[in-house]
């Protein structure tokens, strides 16, 4: 039997040295191995009452998969990983687990938490390496479901519904599936031959993904139904970038978060020219936000041979919405940060490409309503930084193009769809989670959403 | 996987496709575009819907050989297939109680410009049309500018063919002698849509222009596409792309159409220095 491993501190992750991993794509955080997993399992107290679970919104049982560890019964401890998570390996690398399980762990109060996510990655990717049996679909309901959208919330709603014996078929508009797992987390957090590999899971249980499906124009909610369908959920996401209506914001050079990732992660800009789709990336470059996005927009300009990658956030650090994680890792890597800085103006120089961006400097004033402390600039305060490029990573909203095209579903005054604590929709036989409801969240949240849809997506047809 | 049923070379570097697309040939409307990749790795490129055919379920698009995509989409022939094929996109356009339009396509916006006339001229519209081209051998598709046009009038940079000048010397001179339009639509090079735009902003008739910026999804989630009329920031991909010609800053179209200058220059000479290379 395994005895306790009382060390205060998580088992290291191995990863990439900060200097080598700063100028490729390869993933950051390497795993652990067999023996780290062991002893880092071995740290867990087994509770009786474990609060861990209650900070997972899938529940998964903490503990028990944990306890497999210990015992190097692996694949135990991905089965039971599995009972309630469809993608563990993705969770387990981009999860913010500070906020969740692990913050809720008893060994908080003593020291490190247990390394919960770093272990159901572990888990996760064992398995993948003895190869991934998909499990034969037995039950058959002939009822049909369409899935929009293929990130994190339709995959889960597709992969739970289709093991409840409905026939699924997920559209989506890109050339490939995954949605922000493909176009935005970039490689070398979330290697892409994982996400392929978890779609190829689903489809091996019988889900049919069809791409190029840009739905509200090749195809509306109301021509799905009359292609045969029994309900639809909807998971299109949060990806209409947000710009800051300053001047200068169309010079060349400028772009949004979701542009700049999109041609870097799934178009391969870092491959051009043997890839097709260039990106330009100057020597000087400014990230303009402070979320995982920004964080994320900063490291690849770092790895696309940007010298010096400065973000500028207007709040203080203690603010930043990014991951802990992943800010202590672009630090490592040699990102500048602004903080207390915001952009007043892009400048251009007479071809119409940025060269500098106008800043003011901040001071944290009364509390909002998101609680944070409000950020008020100093007047007289602008200063230039000299600047190639301009990322700007502030955030997303609602897409409406296919809210838009479908009668009958109501939205919230953002352009959010409206739904009940199921995701059901105003629209009979449509259901909706992730973002497109929530606005930018998470991915394990999306899951959740998917799943609790799918639940109730089964409840719906059952009496129909 | 979408197929190519009939390829037909309308001048030396300019091509027409006829792909097998059903879904988005029973959507299509005049005015929108699709996007394509030839295959993996490819990029993504928007063309406008030249034609297309509900019963037969295809979509016709005419591109140009310039770039790397568009000179490697050139090689490709009828039976060879394309990895993507995304549409319709882009709004339609709509024309409401219009009885006389006048239509000029400059190169390869006369391609675009065809679908609009089309439904112009089947709804009973009087169509007056303007084409043209650098020279007699770029002109493209007269035949079916004439056959939805009452009046056409051809001209050419060179005088190789019809009159000798810019389409937008004709246009100037039906304005001068009185003519009057319910709408003028202008599509071609950003120069062009510029320049005729001004002149006909003090006729104050109404001009429609169709816009090629850079673009990625074309489904609004990258803003690549985006273009300034009227004072605000639109996305091509999703608000147009046709807009009202008076408002659009052509100057700023112009520059960001620059961006990735040095690197298809890059492209190219990899595309056709990489050809030989593999013989050597
Ligand atoms: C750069 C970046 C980094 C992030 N980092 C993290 C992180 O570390 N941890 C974390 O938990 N969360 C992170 N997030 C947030 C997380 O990725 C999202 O909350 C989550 O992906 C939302 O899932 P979703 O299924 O709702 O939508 P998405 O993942 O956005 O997927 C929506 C899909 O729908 C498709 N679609 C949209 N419109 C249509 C249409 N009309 N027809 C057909 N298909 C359509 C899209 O192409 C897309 O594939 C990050 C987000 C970004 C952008
Ligand atoms: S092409 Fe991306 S928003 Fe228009």
């Amino acid at each position: 039997m395994s005895s306790i491993n009382r060390s205060k501190t998580k088992t290291p992750m191995p990863a990439q040295d900060p200097k080598k991993r700063s100028k490729n794509f390869d993933e950051v955080a390497l795993g652990y191995t067999e023996e780290d997993a062991v002893n880092e399992a071995r740290r867990c107290l087994n509770c009786k009452k474990p609060t861990c679970m209650e900070g997972c919104p899938v529940q998964v049982q903490i503990p028990r998969f944990i306890k497999h560890i210990a015992e190097k019964d692996f694949q135990s401890a991905i089965n039971v990983i599995k009972e309630t998570n469809s993608l563990p390996a993705v969770c387990g690398r981009v999860c913010p687990q500070e906020e969740q399980c692990e913050q809720k762990c008893i060994l908080n109060k003593m020291g490190d938490s247990v390394g919960i996510g770093r272990l159901e990655r572990f888990a996760a990717d064992w398995e993948r390496k003895q190869g991934i049996k998909a499990p034969k679909q037995t039950s058959q309901t002939n009822k049909k479901v369409a899935i929009i959208g293929s990130g994190p919330a339709g995959l889960t709603c597709a992969g739970d519904l289709v093991k409840l014996g409905y026939e699924v078929t997920v559209f989506e508009a890109f050339h490939e599936p995954g949605g922000v797992l493909i176009y935005g987390i970039p490689e070398f957090r979330l290697p892409k031959a994982i996400v392929k590999q978890e779609v190829e899971f689903i489809e091996k249980l019988g889900v049919q993904v069809k791409t190029d499906m840009v739905m509200g124009k090749v195809l509306t909610v109301d021509d799905v139904f009359q292609m045969g369908y029994d309900a639809v959920f909807i998971g299109t996401g949060a990806g209409l970038p947000k710009f800051m209506k300053i001047p200068g914001e169309n010079y060349l050079g400028v772009y949004s978060a979701n542009e700049f990732l999109t041609r870097i992660n799934l178009m391969k800009a870092y491959s051009f020219p043997k890839t097709d789709t260039p990106v330009k990336v100057g020597k000087k470059v400014a990230v303009v936000g402070g979320g995982n996005v920004a964080m994320d927009s900063a490291r690849c300009a770092l790895r696309m041979g940007a010298e010096e990658v400065y973000i500028i956030y207007r709040r203080s650090e203690e603010e930043m919405p990014a991951r802990k994680e992943e800010s202590e890792h672009a630090k490592e890597e040699g990102i500048i940060f602004n903080f207390l800085t915001n952009p007043t103006r892009i400048i251009g120089d007479d071809k119409g490409w940025v060269k500098g961006i106008e800043c003011i400097q901040m001071q944290l004033g009364e509390p909002d309503a998101s609680g944070r402390r409000r950020p008020v600039p100093i007047e007289g305060s602008e200063f230039i930084l000299d600047m190639d490029t301009v990322v700007i990573a502030i955030g997303t909203g609602p897409n409406p193009l296919l809210t838009k095209a479908t009668e009958g579903l109501d939205l919230n005054k953002y352009g959010y769809i409206d739904t009940d604590e199921n995701g059901k929709t105003s629209k009979e036989g449509v259901w909706a989670g992730g973002d497109i409801v929530t606005g930018s969240a998470t991915v394990i949240l999306a899951m959740g959403a998917g799943k609790k849809a799918a639940q109730s997506i089964h409840e719906y047809l059952q009496t129909k | 996987m979408y197929k190519i049923l009939e390829r037909k070379d309308l001048a030396p570097s300019i091509k027409q496709f006829v792909i097998d697309a059903p879904l988005v040939a029973k959507k299509a409307q005049p005015g929108q575009f699709i996007i394509l990749r030839i295959r993996e790795g490819g990029e993504r490129i928007p063309l406008t819907i030249a034609d297309y055919d509900t019963q037969k379920g295809t979509i016709t698009v005419v591109f140009q050989e310039v770039g790397k995509t568009t000179k490697e989409l050139g090689t490709l022939k009828a039976g060879d297939h394309l990895a993507d094929f995304v549409g319709p996109l882009g709004q339609a356009v709509q024309f409401e109680n219009h009885k006389k339009v006048l239509g000029i396509g400059g190169g390869l916006g006369v391609a675009p410009l065809y679908p609009k006339l089309k439904m112009l001229h089947q709804k009973g519209v009087e169509v007056t049309s303007i084409i043209g081209a650098k020279s007699a051998d770029l002109l493209i598709m007269e035949n079916e500018i004439k056959a939805v046009s009452n009046k056409t009038y051809i001209c050419t940079d060179d005088g190789s063919k019809g009159r000798h000048g810019f389409v937008t010397v004709v246009l100037k001179e039906l304005l001068e002698k009185g003519e009057k339009y319910d709408e003028i639509i202008i599509i071609g090079p950003p120069i062009l849509m510029k320049i005729g735009t001004e002149i006909t902003k003090p006729y104050d008739i109404p001009t429609m222009v169709s816009l090629n910026p850079i673009m990625v999804d074309g489904t609004g989630m990258c803003g690549g596409c985006r273009v300034t009329v009227g004072g605000e920031t639109k996305f091509a991909c999703v608000d147009g792309p046709a807009f009202d010609g008076h408002k659009v800053d052509f100057d700023e179209l112009m520059k960001r159409l620059q961006t990735y200058k040095s690197e298809e220059k890059t492209a190219i000479d990899k595309h056709e220095g990489g050809g030989c290379r593999c013989h050597q």
